[in-house]
């Protein structure tokens, strides 16, 4: 099973797209512009703290609110390598997995993990904090055939699919 | 087993007999809408990350212009041309400053049983109609474009059971936020919310889409409300053919059921940050405010013009407030010019802005600026949503927000 560590970004209930990227920077013309407003709204330093590898721990109802596919886009241009959260809101999830971003469930490393402290997760199995492991599920193999090919126009494309 | 309404269009869409929750299905997609918030993305990895791409059927696409609109700088210009032209090269039917994108999906396409998806999260509004609307990222709308097709997983289905009439003063956007406020903001999410029972059938077609329109803010995957002789009156009186209308069967199964006395809903105020921190306006205290919003697509039709008219006869808007309307579409538009309604909010001072997302979408008009308070008949009210990180957004009812536009204070009327 696929095995990472990576160093946490804490965030809370509710994580809203707005927060994730403003509407004000969606006329940017590339996700590379909009970069350095992700979470902005909450925490304008973030984006440029968050470095590769690193992962995102949240709440409930992550990704609430607009259908904006920039959201996902620019989590995964900052080269955060997963998040884990409580739970996702369902257009998010599903234009997640289409842009490759991997996403976790999991409701009890909340309570035990800090800013700054290493997971390691092993997709499929656990997270493990300090020696102690929290179950994960895995993704059924079709959505993360997507994830591992960086998306469904890339699955597609792979796949040599439909769209030919 | 039997199946509820959204069930049962998943299934035709499918091709099946019967579908149950948690069951994965390739459907056809009856009908798929694309406004400018996302659709140069579409076209450009359309273009650049396909080969020999293809429309699969360019009649069951809609694009509509109403997010930036008319574009506010030359990047949303460019944008706007991409959309403009691949419309005229693949003959898509495209709407240019005619209204908000649900708003003109109502007036002239959605029917009844349809699945439609569309690039935008209010488009579960469709279940006014007793459609199955769905928002999805601009990557499934492509995918749906090129192949007429696109998968859904069942969603359970949460039933709500309406009883009685809105007391006078109270709207379905009290009814709603009150459902959101008591579920919260994932309550269902992942879910269909079925609304159904003489309280839903009393509600008329403007209202039904008031409700329906704000279930993504439950997290739920799209609202319905069970169709009736109202949905077939409205769509025929827009030309259209009613060719599937289902209703749930007596044993269909839901995830969970709710019951609301309509008569028992009162004004209501969503606060800041959140849609579901709602509380009762009697208990919110006094907010002043430097903005109020009348417009979107879950308020700005005729029937809240009106409520605002109403109001505003005879009285003049606040000194230092900004009271800013914007009609859902061009045909809500002329329908309030046609009734005075123009005149006397015009009269009393408001700004008229054209039909479209206007303040709701927090970008090309009307934006808020440091520790300014706005009160809003729009869709959300995230921070920031419509302007600086550290302006205020709250959400009420036409009749509040246009309260506050005379007054400069959100207050129940008892406070008044």
């Amino acid at each position: 099973m696929e095995k990472f560590t990576g160093k946490v970004w804490i965030l809370g209930d509710d994580i809203d797209t707005d927060i994730i990227i403003p509407t004000e920077y969606l006329a940017l013309p590339t996700v590379e512009d909009m970069k350095p407003y992700g979470f902005s709204p909450l925490r304008p330093e973030l984006a440029g703290q968050i470095e590769e590898g690193d992962i995102i721990v949240a709440g409930k109802n992550f990704g609430c609110g607009s259908s904006r596919e920039q959201a996902p886009e620019i989590i995964k241009a900052l080269k955060v390598r997963c998040v884990i959260a409580k739970s996702y809101a369902r257009i998010f999830f599903r234009n997640s997995i289409n842009n490759g971003l991997l996403l976790i469930e999991n409701d009890q490393i909340q309570d035990v993990v800090k800013e700054g402290d290493m997971l390691t997760v092993t997709l499929g199995e656990s997270i493990e904090h300090e020696g102690n492991h929290y179950p994960i599920h895995s993704l059924p193999d079709n959505l993360m055939d997507i994830i591992n090919a960086g998306g469904l126009v890339k699955a597609m494309q792979k796949r040599n699919g439909i769209i030919e | 087993m039997g199946m509820t309404i959204g069930e049962k269009i998943i299934a035709k869409a499918a091709g099946v007999k019967s579908v149950k929750p948690g069951d994965i299905h390739t459907v056809t997609l009856d009908r798929m809408m694309s406004n400018d918030g996302t659709t140069h993305l579409t076209i450009d990895m359309y273009y650049n990350q396909l080969k020999n791409p293809r429309i699969a059927d360019k009649d069951k696409i809609v694009f509509i212009m109403d997010h930036n609109v008319p574009a506010e700088n030359p990047k949303t210009a460019e944008a706007h041309k991409k959309m403009r032209n691949f419309a005229r090269e693949q003959g898509i039917k495209l709407y240019e400053g005619q209204g908000v994108c649900h708003q003109i999906m109502m007036e002239d396409y959605v029917c009844p049983g349809e699945l439609i998806f569309g690039a935008d999260s209010h488009t579960c509004a469709y279940g006014a109609l007793g459609a199955f609307g769905t928002g999805v990222g601009c990557t499934d709308l492509l995918y749906g474009i090129v192949t007429g097709q696109s998968w859904v997983l069942v969603p359970e289905t949460i039933r709500f059971n309406l009883t009685g009439k809105l007391p006078k003063g109270v709207y379905p956007r009290d009814l709603i936020l009150t459902i959101i406020g008591d579920i919260g903001a994932n309550g269902a999410n992942y879910k269909i919310m079925e609304f159904a029972g003489e309280g839903a059938h009393n509600l008329s077609i403007n209202d039904r889409i008031v409700l329906c329109n704000l279930c993504v803010e439950a997290g739920a995957k799209t609202g319905i409300v069970e169709p009736d002789d109202k949905v077939i009156e409205y769509v025929k009186s827009r030309g259209r053919n009613v060719e599937h209308m289902f209703i749930s069967d007596d044993d269909a199964v839901y995830e969970k059921v709710y019951n609301y006395d309509l008569s028992k809903i009162q004004p209501v105020v969503a606060r800041p940050d959140f849609v579901d921190d709602v509380i009762p306006l009697k208990d919110l205290g006094r907010v002043k405010i430097d903005q109020a919003f009348l417009g979107s697509c879950n308020n700005g039709r005729i029937d809240e013009l009106r409520v605002a008219a109403n109001l505003l006869k005879g009285k003049k808007v606040k000194e230092d407030v900004r009271f800013l309307v914007a009609p859902a579409s061009n045909e809500v538009y002329l329908q309030a010019l046609e009734e005075g309604i123009m005149d006397t909010l015009m009269e009393a001072g408001a700004q008229i802005m054209n039909a479209n997302c206007s303040v709701c979408w927090g970008s090309c008009q009307g934006v808020i600026g440091e520790n300014e308070v706005l009160v809003s008949t729009g869709t959300r009210n995230f921070k920031g949503r419509a302007g600086h990180p550290s302006s205020k957004v709250y959400l009420a009812s036409a009749e509040t927000v246009t309260r506050a536009a005379i007054t400069g204070y959100i207050e129940s009327q008892e406070e008044m």
